[in-house]
């Protein structure tokens, strides 16, 4: 077990729970534990995103397959911390007011964009394991792609909460825009090469 | 008015204990007082009495109020400023009292806190972005400097002008804001006798991340409208351009009033968090002092007047 990398990879996505859970009990969250909380988990919901997108341009950039093999574990991380994120705003921000939570879903725009990313990932979660994958066959690879509008919603829930200093978000959109433009390239190198292709087979 | 006549007392005289203690939490509180009595003696202020403002209230702790602050000129995290506001020289330092009036004046900051007697209020804080505290503030009404300066009939508005400086204030490097943060008030408003000019909390001067050396308190506006770091207060005709108007017009109005029943653009202003507290409390509008200043906007329109 301790010589499959995928351990690894698994206790390191749990670090930034650690970090918190640390953090909490030595009273290191600041002035403001509950924000600072939210805060910490919907950055790393985002980070986890993007790194889950990035290792499909990672495997071809490098030629090498096996990153592959980590993508599954790092998209589920995106929605474990994804459900914690929520959970603080629906517990801890909100109390469980309902009536309260479905005005604050529908009237702010940086809450509606969040909460659409949210439930986009909830199918790809649901079907992140092999018989799903099995099942869905084609769909799957459809389905999955998902991810690209919940990680463009996920960062305009970003910049629509930042009071004035965008240059947080700014960063996250840029590296979102350069793993999804480089998927546009190939998309449309493949989309040129196609009929080429079709000819030749006919 | 609640200002309650005790003798002026030193400060070295009061029992910080009875002042401060917070009753929820009190092992912690008493430890921060602990530590905070530790701390080498600043710079002294002259004598202060204590008012009736706030006895009721449990004040946050010297802790929260001094890493938890807003304070862009320093950076736009809440820790920012207790990281980076040693860069802030308040001595010497002066305060011009100028525009529309007879008597324009500029003040060195010392001369001030002495030409005006000091006292203790405990006032309630509401930040724009839904938290809260309860701050300890030492300081004498701006209406009784303006008044000295005595406005002539054209004053409407006062403008106040923060320190522009990035050598000092390494936020201002970036254009986050359109520097120096300017903000103002109405003359009614500005005249209010809970308008206060600050100089210090908790009986100390105020630290620089906390707006030292001078600073405003309208305690019934959203927190941004208390300018910090003060250099320049301006009566003038028309209503002062403010730093966040500016940045956002549809998002931060000149009045800011607090107002549960107006939302910001952005998130729900119904509740706060005050903060050292776990569950988010109902806000109050003009957050808790109608009673005081609501007369003041009679007949208007709030929601459009935000
Ligand atoms: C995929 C889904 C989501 C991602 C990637 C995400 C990401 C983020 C990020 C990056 C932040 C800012 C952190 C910071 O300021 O440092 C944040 C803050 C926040 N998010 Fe999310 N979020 C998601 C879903 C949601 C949902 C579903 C809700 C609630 C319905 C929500 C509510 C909030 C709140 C209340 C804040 C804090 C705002 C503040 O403190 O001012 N998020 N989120």
């Amino acid at each position: 077990m301790w010589r499959n990398p995928k351990t690894w990879l698994f206790l390191a996505c749990l670090l930034p729970l650690a970090r918190l859970v640390g953090l909490g009990l030595g009273h290191g969250l600041g002035a403001n534990p509950i924000e600072f909380v939210t805060r910490s988990l919907g950055t790393w919901t985002l980070s986890f995103l993007l790194v889950t997108l990035a290792v499909t341009p990672l495997r071809r950039l490098t030629g090498q397959g096996h990153w592959l093999r980590y993508r599954r574990m790092l998209g589920l991380f995106a929605f474990f911390y994804g459900v914690l994120h929520l959970t603080t705003y629906l517990w801890l921000d909100q109390f469980f007011d309902w009536p309260d939570i479905l005005k604050d879903i529908t009237k702010r725009p940086f809450i509606t964009a969040g909460m659409t990313a949210f439930l986009l990932l909830v199918p790809l979660a649901a079907t992140s394991n092999d018989r799903a994958v099995r099942a869905l066959k084609r769909n799957w690879s459809r389905l999955h792609k998902l991810v690209y509008p919940a990680a463009v919603l996920a960062v305009l829930h970003y910049w629509w909460l930042v009071k004035r200093d965008i240059t947080q978000p700014a960063v996250y959109a840029a590296v979102l825009a350069v793993l999804l433009g480089l998927r546009l390239v190939w998309w449309w190198r493949k989309r040129a090469g196609a009929p080429a292709t079709r000819l030749s087979a006919g | 008015m609640a200002t309650e006549s005790t003798p002026r007392i030193l400060p070295t005289e009061i029992t910080p204990e009875s002042v401060y203690e917070r009753r929820r939490e009190f092992l912690k509180g008493s430890l921060a007082l602990a530590l905070y009595a530790a701390l080498p003696a600043q710079a002294a202020l002259p004598a202060w009495k204590k008012t009736a403002w706030g006895r009721d209230e449990s004040p946050n702790t010297w802790e929260e109020v001094t890493t938890y602050n807003n304070f862009y000129e320093f950076g736009t995290g809440k820790d920012d400023p207790a990281k980076n506001a040693g860069s802030l020289r308040t001595r010497p330092w002066t305060v011009s009292v100028e525009g529309a009036c007879l008597k324009p004046r500029t003040w060195d900051i010392d001369a001030l806190t002495k030409a005006f007697p000091l006292e203790e209020r405990i006032y309630r804080m509401r930040c724009v972005e839904g938290w809260s505290m309860v701050i300890p503030w030492l300081g004498f009404p701006l209406g009784e400097l303006l008044k000295q300066a005595q406005p002539t009939g054209r004053a409407k508005y006062v403008e106040f002008a923060s320190l522009y400086d990035p050598k000092q204030m390494p936020g201002q490097r970036w254009p986050v804001l359109d520097w120096p943060y300017a903000e103002g008030l109405r003359l009614d408003e500005a005249m209010h006798p809970l308008t206060l000019l600050s100089v210090g909390i908790y009986g100390r001067e105020l630290p620089n991340q906390n707006g030292a050396p001078i600073r405003l308190v309208v305690p019934w506006k959203y927190g941004f409208k208390s300018a910090k770091s003060i250099v320049r207060i301006r009566l003038v005709e028309k209503p002062p351009a403010t730093a966040w108007n500016r940045a956002a017009p549809g998002e931060y109005g000149f009045y800011s009033n607090v107002n549960p029943e107006v939302d910001h653009p952005r998130w729900s202003q119904a509740r706060e968090r005050r903060i050292g507290e776990f569950f988010k409390r109902k806000t109050l509008m003009f957050n808790g002092y109608g009673d005081q200043v609501a007369s003041l906007y009679t007949g208007m329109d709030l929601r459009r007047y935000f």
